[in-house]
This record gives structure tokens, C-alpha cells and sequence, in this order.
């Protein structure tokens, strides 16, 4: 009987054939926005996490900052860093593991007649420790080089694509601006960072050639510290700031001329706002998974005055109401996995192509794609099923005349 | 359904009351029916529109409860059944013809004289040729696959009588089964009924406007207002 009543619920399911396409319809959209959009959610959450473990979550950055009276034109009043500032950074504080100077400008790079327009590092292999680059061909700079400022330098994997493409290009020599530089090393990829800017488009090299040769100063826009394993990056924070208040004769009533930049901070900050993206995307997807319930509430109400008077047919010539109301489930249940598992699969796919076209990983939740499947079959259910249970409380009469 | 001998009635109505509605607005369909039947007997039910034929006919086939008084079917208090009890007593027992065809849309005529069959428990190949054979006998076995929409007001009448005869049951319930058709039509159901009544004893009761096709019953119960005004076998039983 179970099997008869299988064959009379998909009868019924063909004999309603829009019906039944368009209840199928309301599953595979509610179930495949949800799974959809949190998968991308989930995917992007996860991307950001794992950046921000790249970026180094002990990581500080010291920045001159704006002029404290904030009164003359930009840039005037606040003094660089020098070397010097960087290696009492380096050396006198504790709780600092390593910290590197940095000067930079975008400039063209040249090698024969391929160019790139890049980021110039000026720094010294401190760098190289503190940001944990590692080297795929080639080697870090000599003292002698970082000494004397000679013409060396590290490129990142996105200008020896550019630049070199197949070719080896370590003694190769590359034109910036008028220095003509000898490649030396080139370092291992890191890809994208969090925001998107390409980590490896740069070419690295040492400080003093960078300030006599490029930028014509002394001055150091920047340490890159590390704050050593175990010690807080507060306290790193403090002792930074006091050393430096120190360094740059700023007196006890004076506002700081510098900024220390907690790299976790911008993490937390971060992920903050992909939670807040992630929770904003789940609420999308609850209103899709209601939209597609209401509809399917909707096919289900609507057609309850034919399927009603379907019910007293089949009680005047002799079903039982347990046997007409076993088939409306299964019939509702037949609709629901169908149209729950196109959803699935619809969903998943979207999903993918989703996490493809933002480059994130896909990491589809399983969690989600029962709690989205439990919630329409739920819904197709519960408005299949107790609709018809009223009506096969009926006397067959009462439910043939329903109009 | 215990079998209380052959000289106690298979259908047994006494003071049938059907009220709807209350107070300013009630309708006594059925005022007080007394009606015995028994089995094998052909009956067929006239009166004029309104006057309670089809409330009665569904009552015997314990489609409707009546508001009050007695029906023992086969000695059996209906109102003391449950629902699926009832239902069993409908599949097994009674064949019923609507006066609006009641016929499952959408579903093809074969599909729709089956479903009875389904509902005994009759396996897939049996019961498509049992089918069959009563859509023939309607003379529709060429009209088999096409759904109700597809059929015309006669036709579907018959596929409602079919439908009611591929149950093998031992009474039949038929509200104006030949409303729709023309004379010859008619006259050929009536024969079928008729055979099955003679041949195969089948009871039945037929609601009808038609005296011609009254006159193929053995008995004529005249009814007005919801009660019963005459009682008598037809000239031809007479
Ligand atoms: N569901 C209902 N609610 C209220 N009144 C009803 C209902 N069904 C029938 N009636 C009334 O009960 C009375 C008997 O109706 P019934 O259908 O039995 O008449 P009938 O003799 O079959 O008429 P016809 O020859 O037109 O088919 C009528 O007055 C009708 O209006
Ligand atoms: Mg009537």
C-alpha cells in the first residue's frame, strides 16, 4: 500500500504539474540563496582570517604623524625618522624582536622593453626577518652592500613576471629612474593581501642606496617592528612611545608627532566588519529562505478548494482520511526533497562561483545546508500537509461542495 | 457488517432528519424519512427540485450525517461507525454516482474509474482490465485516456458510472445518472443497470426526473419537502 500510495502521491504531482514546479520553484530559491550567500559569507571570513594570520598579527608600525597643532599646511612642522631612530627602536627596546627602517616611492622600473609601474623599498634585510619574507632564488644583501649603498636589489614575483617572464633574473640589471640596479634575489609569493593590493609588486633594496641614489634624504617614513613572541603588543606600544617621545624632545604636555600602529588592531577591525558583512548576508539569505516559504505557502493555500474537493472524491469512493493524508505527505515530501535538493546543488554552485569570482575559499557549511533544506521541507510540509488534514475531517459531502 | 438475515432490509431510514442552518434560515432537506430497502430491489426516487432526492441518496451512501433518527445499513447503526469504518463500508459496499460527476480533473477516464480499485487493494493489472470493462459497458472503452476536460457533459456522466460499477458494489447510488444524456443513451444505461440488477442482484437506488427512465425501477418513491409522499412499484413491477 505504501507503494500504491507513492505512485498516487506522484500521480498527483504531475497531474499538478505547475503546481508542483512552482512549489519545487520556492525550495531551490530559498535553499540556494542561503547556501549561496553564506557559503560567500563564510568563504570571505575565513579569507580574512587567514590573511590577517599572514600579515603577522605582532606587528607594529611607526609613522610620523600630522602636525599636533594641526594648523600649518600638511606635512610641514613633523620631522622623518632617521636610521638612527629605527636602531634604538631595534636595539633598546626588549619587548621589540626586530625593527626594520623603511623608505619608499612608486617609481617606473625598466628592463629592456618590458616596464612596471612598482612600489621602491628602501630598507636593510631586517625587513626581510620582521615581515618573514622568504627567498626563492638568490640571497639577502651583503653588509658590504647595505654599507656602502651599492646598486643591489630584491624584486617580489610580480615584477620578475612582469619584467622577466621565463627568464633567470638574478644579474640581470634593471633601470630605476637614472639608477641602474643589479637583481640579486628575488623572494617567494605571498599573493594578495586582505585588501587586495598584490604583496609581491615591489623591488626591495638597501636603505642608503635608496636615500642617495632615489629619494635624495636620509629620512625613514616608517618602522616596520616586530614585537617578540609572548610580550604584548601594548606594552611593545608603550615602550615605543616613550622612547621615541624621548628621541624627538617632545615634552610631557605635548601630544605625540608620531603614530604606533597595532597591526592586530586593523585585524580585529577587520574581521569585525567581514562578521558584520557575514551576519548581513545570512540575514539576506533568512529573507530569501521566507520569501520561498511564503511561496510556497501561497501555491500550497491556494490550491487547498481543488485539492479539497480531491479529498471528498477520494473519501466518497472509499479512502480512508489516514490514506488520503499519507499520500498529500508524501506527496509534499516528494516536492520538498526534489526541490531541496536541486536547491542544494544550486546553491553549492552558485556558491562556488561566488567564492571564484571574489577569489575567496569555498568552504561550504554543512550546518547551513540542513538547517536551509530542514526549513523549506518544513514549510512545504506543514502547508501541504495540514491543509489536506482539515479537509479530510470533512464529511465527504462538506468537502465535495467546498467552493 | 454483520449479515442480520434475509428478511430484515439492507437499508433501513426511520425519521431521517437533515436541517440546515438554524433559526430564520433553516432548511429541512430531510423532514422525517421512513424508507426500508431491500436487497436486490431497483428504486428509483422523483420529486421536484429541491425536495430533498439528493440529501437522501447521500445519507444511504454515508457521505452526509443525517441531523437526526435512525439508519441501519445491513443492521448496522451507520451513526455508531467510525470514519473509517464508514469509508470501508463505502468501498466495499456502495457505488455512488454524482449528480455533478465529481471526477478527479487532470486524470485520464481510465485513471479515474481505477481509483475505486485502488482503494480495494486490487493490483495494477487487474485492475486496469476491470476498468476496462466497465467503461465498456458505458460504452466509453474508446475514450479511456482522455482526461475529464476532454469529454463531454454525457460523456463524463458515464465515466462516472463506470466508475461507480468497477467497484463491484452491492448497492449502487445514483444521483440523475442520465441527466445529461440523450434518450438512446439512456435507455442503454438503464439496460446495464437493469441486467446487473436481475442478473447479478445488485441493489439499486436512482434519483431521477425522467418517468421513462423510472420506469426501468421496480419501485417509485415520490418525494416533497423532505419527506416521503408515495411509495408503490412501478406499473411495469406491477
Ligand atoms: N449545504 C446546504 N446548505 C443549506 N441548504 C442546503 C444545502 N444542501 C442542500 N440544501 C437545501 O436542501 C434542500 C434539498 O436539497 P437537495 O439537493 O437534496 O434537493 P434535490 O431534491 O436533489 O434537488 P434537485 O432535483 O434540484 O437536485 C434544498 O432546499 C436545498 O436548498
Ligand atoms: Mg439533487
Amino acid at each position: 500500500m505504501l507503494l500504491e500510495t507513492l505512485r498516487l502521491a506522484l500521480q498527483a504531482i504531475f497531474r499538478n504539474a505547475l503546481r508542483s514546479f512552482l512549489t519545487v520553484l520556492g525550495i531551490v530559491i530559498g535553499v540556494g540563496a542561503v547556501i549561496a550567500m553564506v557559503t560567500v559569507g563564510q568563504g570571505s571570513a575565513d579569507q580574512v582570517t587567514a590573511d590577517v594570520e599572514k600579515l603577522g598579527a605582532n606587528t607594529l608600525m611607526v609613522l610620523p604623524g600630522e602636525d599636533p597643532m594641526g594648523g600649518g599646511p600638511p606635512g610641514t612642522a613633523v620631522p622623518m625618522f632617521s636610521l638612527r631612530d629605527n636602531d634604538a627602536v631595534d636595539e633598546q627596546i626588549s619587548s621589540v624582536a626586530v625593527s626594520a627602517p623603511i623608505s619608499q616611492i612608486r617609481s617606473r622600473v625598466v628592463f629592456g622593453n618590458e616596464n612596471r609601474q612598482t612600489d621602491v623599498v628602501g630598507t636593510d634585510n631586517r625587513y626581510f626577518e620582521a615581515a618573514q619574507w622568504e627567498f626563492a632564488l638568490g640571497r639577502p644583501f651583503a653588509a658590504a652592500e647595505i654599507q656602502s649603498g651599492r646598486a643591489v636589489c630584491v624584486i617580489g614575483e610580480t615584477v620578475r613576471d612582469t619584467l622577466f617572464s621565463t627568464r633567470d633574473p638574478l644579474g640581470e640589471t634593471i633601470r630605476i629612474k637614472a639608477l641602474s640596479c643589479e637583481v640579486i634575489g628575488l623572494l617567494k609569493s605571498k599573493g594578495a593581501s586582505t585588501f587586495g593590493s598584490d604583496q609581491d609588486d615591489f623591488v626591495i633594496m638597501p636603505l642608503r642606496t635608496f636615500q642617495r641614489r632615489i629619494a635624495g634624504n636620509t629620512d625613514v617614513s616608517v618602522l616596520y617592528v616586530s614585537v617578540r613572541d609572548g610580550v604584548s603588543t601594548d606594552r611593545a606600544t608603550e615602550e615605543i612611545e616613550a622612547l621615541m617621545r624621548q628621541r624627538r624632545r617632545i615634552s610631557a604636555d605635548e601630544e605625540d608627532d608620531f603614530d604606533v600602529i597595532d597591526m592586530k588592531q586593523l585585524a580585529t577591525m577587520l574581521s569585525g566588519i567581514t562578521d558584520i558583512l557575514t551576519g548581513l548576508l545570512a540575514a539576506v539569505a533568512m529573507v530569501s529562505l521566507l520569501v520561498g516559504g511564503i511561496g510556497i505557502m501561497n501555491i500550497m493555500l491556494v490550491s487547498v478548494t481543488e485539492r479539497t474537493r480531491e479529498i471528498g472524491i477520494r473519501l466518497a469512493i472509499g479512502a480512508q482520511a489516514s490514506q488520503v493524508l499519507l499520500q498529500f505527505l508524501v506527496e509534499a515530501i516528494v516536492l520538498s526533497l526534489v526541490g531541496g535538493l536541486i536547491g542544494v546543488v544550486f546553491g553549492l554552485g552558485l556558491g562556488f562561483a561566488g567564492a571564484r569570482a571574489l577569489s575567496v575559499p569555498f568552504t561550504p557549511d554543512i550546518t547551513i545546508i540542513l538547517v536551509a533544506f530542514a526549513f523549506s521541507a518544513a514549510v512545504g510540509v506543514i502547508f501541504g500537509y495540514f491543509p489536506a488534514r482539515r479537509a479530510a475531517r470533512l464529511d465527504p459531502i462538506e468537502a465535495l461542495r467546498h467552493e | 457488517m454483520s449479515d442480520a438475515g434475509s428478511q430484515s432490509p439492507l437499508i433501513s431510514l426511520s425519521d431521517i432528519r437533515r436541517i440546515y442552518g438554524q433559526g430564520a434560515t433553516e432548511v429541512r432537506a430531510l423532514d422525517g424519512i421512513d424508507l426500508d430497502i431491500n436487497e436486490g430491489e431497483f428504486v428509483a426516487i422523483m420529486g421536484p427540485s429541491g425536495s430533498g432526492k439528493s440529501t437522501a441518496l447521500n445519507v444511504i451512501g454515508c457521505l452526509d450525517s443525517p441531523t437526526s433518527g435512525h439508519y441501519l445499513f445491513s443492521g448496522t447503526e451507520v451513526a455508531n461507525l467510525t470514519r473509517d469504518q464508514r469509508a470501508l463500508l463505502r468501498r466495499h459496499y456502495l457505488g455512488f454516482v454524482f449528480q455533478g460527476y465529481n471526477l478527479l480533473s487532470r486524470t485520464s477516464a481510465l485513471h479515474n474509474v481505477e481509483l475505486p480499485l485502488i482503494y480495494k487493494g486490487m493490483r495494477s493489472a487487474e485492475r486496469k482490465r476491470e476498468a476496462l470493462l466497465a467503461l465498456s459497458m458505458v460504452g466509453l472503452e474508446h475514450r479511456a485516456k482522455h482526461d475529464p476536460s476532454e469529454l463531454s457533459g454525457g460523456q463524463q456522466q458515464r465515466v462516472a458510472i463506470a466508475r461507480a460499477l468497477a467497484g463491484n458494489p452491492r448497492v449502487m447510488l445514483a444521483d440523475e445518472p442520465t441527466g445529461n444524456l440523450d434518450t438512446k443513451r439512456s435507455v442503454e444505461i438503464m439496460e446495464v443497470l437493469q441486467r446487473l440488477n436481475k442478473e447479478a442482484g445488485l441493489t439499486i437506488v436512482m434519483v431521477t426526473h425522467e418517468a421513462d427512465m423510472a420506469a426501468f425501477a421496480d419501485r417509485l418513491i415520490w418525494m416533497v419537502d423532505g419527506k416521503i409522499e408515495r411509495d408503490e412499484p412501478t406499473r411495469k413491477a406491477a
